[in-house]
């Protein structure tokens, strides 16, 4: 069954039909070609298909694309453009932080996510209790363990975020 | 998949009264349960009814030091809430060690407690299982049983309960809010999910059409100092092999008051009762926290494959009452 949905996906204005079935990563790949988000597992255990929406770092594969109407999605792709990186685009390619790259937009997206939760002092499972967060390696790989590599670039996944977040 | 209709609520009332009315519709909190089980081809619902913009998103304080938790709070923002992390710091932590960032922003606290069970039989479609399809045999005897009950099984089905949130809750004395297709009414969270006996096929007491709004939970200054252990195969992102949420009141180095709760080991998140009568007036040191973990253990009945939850147990059990004390003690 279709349905029209009408959101911002990078800063632009859409107007979809989509099938009821489809999730927000399907529309995204298939429908209109954002294929920055990646499909790694489809039943979110790996973070690839992490996205922004409202700001909120979520797995698109688990998300109906129905459910999204009215809202604003960010891809990795839209954090920044070629001629202007977003910081954390920067400081994966500085850090070395990839080597397929394929888990890479989903590590972005979610390190952004991350950052803003940190700053309004969300706690992880790495704060102790009765105090608040502060940006170190536990808190990261912790607050990180939603999103794999297969490649295994954490260490250096761990130093990227670690200098943006420092930054802030 | 089976193509199905979608439908936004705006109205609690309707959104019941709509379900109620269709049985192949169901409820859609955040989608992280459910759409893997479209997906799996687990369910197959005609009609989805997204609760999620019914502004069940409140967590309110409550006259009598109690706080209500309205259905919608995502889990993240319920971690995250000052109200929990100073009055039930327990829920703070089990939400905490559950899932990951991106998943605790979706999930909703009404969702999170019906989630299903994350028992490879019952994911497969392809093996019988009495949960998914009663009658069709419980593939996990003689199977795979590394993450299956040690209480409260049955021959028809040992899947436990996979909910971090719920123990908190339970130990917390939670009651849940439910609305039904004839009004509304209050379940204690104790009462909610049930053992398998030969209905496995229900994980709780609900009936089509019940809604859950809001989870309750009463004052407990007890719990001003409470702690959730979780103990798994890695260590962030995955499901508990077991784990404990614990709370104890010690005066003059002798426990007065203990609760305990346990996740990992049954169809629902399972009240120790044993273990806190044997806490309660005992000294404050490890051999009483072994008794108490012996205690409860005298009534499990592990299977080939999860023995290794009883020393697990064991250690998570004593652990988390030497921290709670020696903080007590501070
Ligand atoms: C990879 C992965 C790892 C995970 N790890 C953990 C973990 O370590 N610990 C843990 O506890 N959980 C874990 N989870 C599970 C996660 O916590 C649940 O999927 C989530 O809490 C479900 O909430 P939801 O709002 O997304 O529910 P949904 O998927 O929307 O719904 C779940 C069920 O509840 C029903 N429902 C939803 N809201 C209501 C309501 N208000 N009233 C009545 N019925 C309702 C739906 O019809 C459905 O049957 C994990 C999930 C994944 C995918
Ligand atoms: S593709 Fe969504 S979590 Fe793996
Ligand atoms: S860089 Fe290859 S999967 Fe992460």
């Amino acid at each position: 069954m279709e349905t029209e949905i009408k959101l911002r996906i990078n800063g632009e204005r859409y107007s979809l039909r989509v099938d009821t079935r489809t999730t927000l990563l399907d529309a995204l790949r298939e429908g209109l070609g954002v294929t920055s988000t990646k499909k790694g597992c489809d039943h979110g255990q790996c973070g690839s298909c992490t996205v922004l929406l409202d700001g909120r770092r979520t797995l698109s594969c688990l998300t109906l694309a129905v459910t999204t109407d009215d809202t604003e999605i960010v891809t990795a792709e839209g954090l920044g453009g070629d001629n202007e990186p977003h910081p954390l685009h920067r400081a994966f390619i500085d850090n070395d932080a990839f080597q397929c790259g394929y888990c890479t937009p989903g590590q972005i997206c979610s390190a952004a996510g991350m950052l803003t939760e940190l700053d309004a002092g969300h706690p992880s499972a790495a704060t102790p209790q009765g105090s608040e967060p502060r940006l170190d390696d536990d808190e990261i790989r912790e607050r990180m363990s939603g999103n794999l590599c297969r490649c295994g670039a954490y260490s250096h996944i761990v130093s990227a975020i670690r200098e943006v977040g420092g930054r802030a | 998949m089976k193509p199905f209709d979608y439908q936004r609520a705006h109205d609690v009332a309707q959104a019941v009264a709509t379900v109620a009315a269709e049985p192949g519709a169901v409820f859609l909190g955040g989608g992280t349960n459910l759409v893997d089980h479209l997906k799996l081809g687990i369910t197959a619902p005609e009609l989805l009814v997204d609760v999620t913009r019914l502004h069940l998103d409140e967590v309110e304080e409550l006259g009598d030091g109690g706080v209500r938790i309205g259905a919608g709070v995502r889990n993240s923002d319920l971690a995250a809430h000052p109200l929990i992390r100073q009055r039930y710091p327990v829920l703070s932590e089990a939400l905490l060690a559950g899932a990951s960032g991106q998943l605790r922003n979706a999930a909703t606290t009404g969702g999170n407690l019906l989630q299903r069970t994350r028992c490879v039989y019952f994911q497969d479609t392809t093996t019988p299982c009495n949960k998914r399809e009663p009658g069709s045999g419980c593939s996990a005897l003689g199977g795979y049983t590394r993450h299956h009950a040690i209480f409260g099984a049955s021959e028809h089905c040992s899947a436990t309960h996979p909910s971090d949130m719920a123990v908190a809750m339970l130990m917390l004395d939670a009651v849940v809010e439910v609305q039904g297709a004839t009004g509304p009414r209050r379940v204690a969270l104790a009462d909610l999910h049930r053992l398998p006996g030969d209905r496995p096929q229900d994980d709780t007491i609900l009936e089509h059409g019940d809604l859950i709004t809001a989870v309750e939970l009463p004052a407990a200054p007890i719990a001003r100092r409470s702690r959730y252990r979780k103990v798994r195969d890695r260590a962030s992102y995955a499901f508990a092999l077991v784990s404990v949420a614990a709370a104890v009141e010690v005066a003059d180095g002798r426990i007065t008051e203990a609760r305990l709760a346990l996740g990992g080991v049954a169809h629902k998140p399972w009240r120790a009762e044993r273990a806190e009568s044997a806490l309660r007036g005992a000294v404050a040191d490890d051999e009483a926290f072994a008794a108490a973990a012996e205690a409860e253990l005298a009534r499990a009945r592990p299977l080939e494959g999860n023995a290794v939850k009883l020393p697990l147990l064991r250690g998570a059990i004593t652990a988390v009452l030497r921290d709670l004390c020696e903080e007590d003690s501070r």
